[in-house]
């Protein structure tokens, strides 16, 4: 017996509680923090003691007190209030990237693998040559050209963010065309639309899935990042990255920028707990071990 | 061999040339206009202003000829004037491009030298404190935002500690070596000029930490899960029955065979490093080609985006080739197909 194998069985000996929670504890908690996180989106102006863009310079950098738990910045604004209204765009940029780009990938690889032959070939390319440009610096490019704005923003990060999963989507669709369901549905008489996006595409769904919610965390962080940069929201929308800009310089006054910060960690890793969670359950062969 | 470095090479190359028609047609199509971003609201509204500026910088021609006159000076190695800073783009970039070499050369470095050997242990001592030391370490480094983490080192390590310099590259008084290389490392051993050179690397420590980061937790991550894969295998097995010791099981057998994933990870992720380089530079003030990109992408500075597009383009698409290259040596198998 190896020692993987010896290992293994220790494990399956250790009690049920504690299987249960190493299986599903961090996917869990990743859970509970993305919910808090829709919670302060939808909530925001329930959950909040101060309208996020209050300007009270009499109060400006005041550390966190009783008063205000997280503090004020620059501009004697509630930290606190600001990081729950923060929510709002992270969630709506990562949602809409992720979603639109992966919607729209899997269109374009689903029909290359379907089609084959020269439109393959062409789309194929197209999504090389997409992904041959380090995708940060190629957003940053296009969201300056469109202008500062939420939604430049996002349409900068789409041109970046469709072709990995035009990639999968090929590959999977690939292995499906040769199974037999497809030639009985050619057969039956179905149309070609109707056998790639109402049969083969939901056959070939799973490491989609598992795709976009292990890049919803990345997304929110590529948005913050060039949110950071100034090329994201327009001032004073409250947007953790364009936060944790407003206070790199406060050195003495760390609260303005790391609040924000830890406001991102936590969403990005959630996602990733999550992510990792929803692998393990449809494909247990990818099972971390 | 041949064949195969004949095709990756032409491939290669079609892929450049296709990148610059991209990089051309995106700074051409999209709404953001030069003229207006330079010459300020008061010139603008001036249309005799507009248009000599127009004539100027070869914005009035047609589209094709302008992307004719970029080839013919990409062909000279001339990528055009910047707008932004009246020079000539490659000497701007040669200016700023070795503080971003040095910075992004050393974390990737530092995050190899930690991350594999991290990965490997993990992977052996599977579930053993240093496995979770690992993954703690990766799951930070994946998830913390750059920007962020650059922000909190600063903080911590010069704000409230005071046990690491401030931001830049050197001390403002410092006395600078004579320009060689640009890479201050190397020009301050060149010139023997150790109490400079001591000021850099101390100035070093902070930023190369924080560009580490993420690259050292994809490297530990991919480390671990590649390790955990061949320690599984059967020649694994074949080894230990042989009675062989396990140092050399795992460097020996287990360790070549999970290098492939490593190396591609490893290739993609110094590319990326410009990437991060673009937010570690703005909050260290580290004068490199993360801050000039940003600043011209801001400027909407055509000439100067075009050629920082291509020319991470290139290497990007120089390092996936390397990449490729290094499969043919570690696994021969990836060059039958």
């Amino acid at each position: 017996m190896s020692a993987a194998a010896i290992e293994t069985a220790a494990a399956e000996q250790a009690s049920p509680r504690r299987r249960w929670l190493r299986r599903y504890g961090l996917p869990l908690a990743g859970g509970c923090v993305i919910l808090f996180w829709f919670a302060a989106a939808l909530l925001a102006p329930v959950m909040s003691s101060y309208n996020p863009d209050f300007v009270d310079v009499a109060n400006r950098l005041q550390p966190p007190t009783a008063r205000h738990l997280l503090g004020t910045d620059a501009l004697g604004r509630d930290v606190l209030s600001r990081v729950l209204y923060g929510s709002r765009i992270s969630l709506i940029a990562g949602f809409s990237v992720v979603l639109v780009g992966a919607v729209f990938g899997t269109v374009l690889g689903g029909i290359a693998a379907y089609a084959r032959g020269r439109a393959e070939e062409l789309l194929m390319r197209l999504t090389d040559l997409v992904l041959c440009f380090p995708p940060i610096i190629l957003a940053m490019a296009i969201a300056a050209a469109l202008g500062i704005g939420t939604t430049n923003t996002i349409i900068a990060m789409l041109v970046v963010w469709w072709p990995k999963y035009a990639r999968l989507a090929r590959s999977l669709v690939l292995v499906q065309r040769s199974q037999e369901y497809v030639e009985a549905a050619h057969v039956l008489g179905f149309g070609h639309a109707h056998i790639l996006f109402r049969q083969v595409i939901p056959n070939a769904i799973g490491p989609l899935i598992v795709m976009v919610t292990l890049d919803l965390g990345n997304a929110i962080l590529v948005f913050a990042g060039l949110s950071f940069l100034g090329l994201g929201v327009v001032p004073p929308t409250p947007e953790w990255g364009a936060m944790v800009a407003e206070g790199r310089e406060l050195v003495q006054q760390w609260w303005v920028a790391t609040f924000p910060g830890l406001a991102i960690l936590s969403v990005v890793m959630g996602f990733n707990f999550v992510g990792d969670g929803i692998r393990d359950w449809l494909d247990p062969h990818a099972r971390r071990r | 061999m041949l064949r195969y470095l004949i095709s990756r090479v032409a491939t290669a190359f079609a892929m450049v040339l296709l990148a610059t028609l991209v990089i051309f047609l995106i700074a051409n199509t999209v709404p953001g206009d030069p003229a207006l971003a330079q010459l300020g609201d008061l010139a603008a509204s001036n249309p005799e202003f507009v248009k000599a500026f127009r004539a100027k910088w070869g914005l009035d021609l047609p589209i094709w000829h302008r992307y004719l006159i970029f080839l013919e000076g990409l062909a000279h190695g001339d990528f055009g004037i910047s707008i932004a800073s009246q020079r000539p783009v490659l000497d701007d970039i040669r200016d700023f491009a070795p503080a971003t070499i040095e910075l992004a050369t050393i974390s990737f470095i530092l995050s190899i030298l930690i991350g594999i050997p991290l990965g490997i242990l993990a992977a052996v001592r599977r579930d053993s404190w240093i496995d979770h030391v690992a993954r703690f370490v990766s799951l930070i480094g994946v998830s913390a935002p750059t920007f962020w983490l650059a922000f909190i080192m600063l903080a911590l390590f010069y704000g409230m500690m005071e046990i690491a310099p401030g931001p830049g590259r050197v001390d403002p008084i410092a006395f600078l070596p004579p320009r060689v290389t640009g890479l201050l490392l190397i020009d301050c051993v060149l010139a023997k000029d150790w109490e400079t050179l001591n000021d850099a690397l101390a100035h070093l420590v902070l930023p190369a930490t924080v560009l580490a980061a993420a690259t050292l937790g994809l490297i530990t991550r991919t480390t671990r899960a590649a390790m955990l894969e061949s320690l599984s295998q059967d020649y694994v097995r074949v080894a230990r029955a042989k009675g062989l010791v396990e140092p050399h099981i795992v460097l020996g057998h287990a360790l070549p065979n999970a290098l492939i994933p490593v190396v591609t990870l490893g290739g993609l992720a110094y590319a990326n490093l410009l990437t991060g380089a673009v937010m570690t530079e703005t909050v260290f003030s580290w004068p490199g080609l993360g801050r000039y990109t940003f600043r011209s992408a801001v400027s909407v500075d055509f000439p100067a985006i075009m050629a920082i597009t291509f020319i991470v383009a290139a290497v990007y698409i120089a390092i996936n080739f390397l990449v490729d290259l290094s499969y043919a040596v570690l696994d021969p198998r990836a060059v039958k197909r």
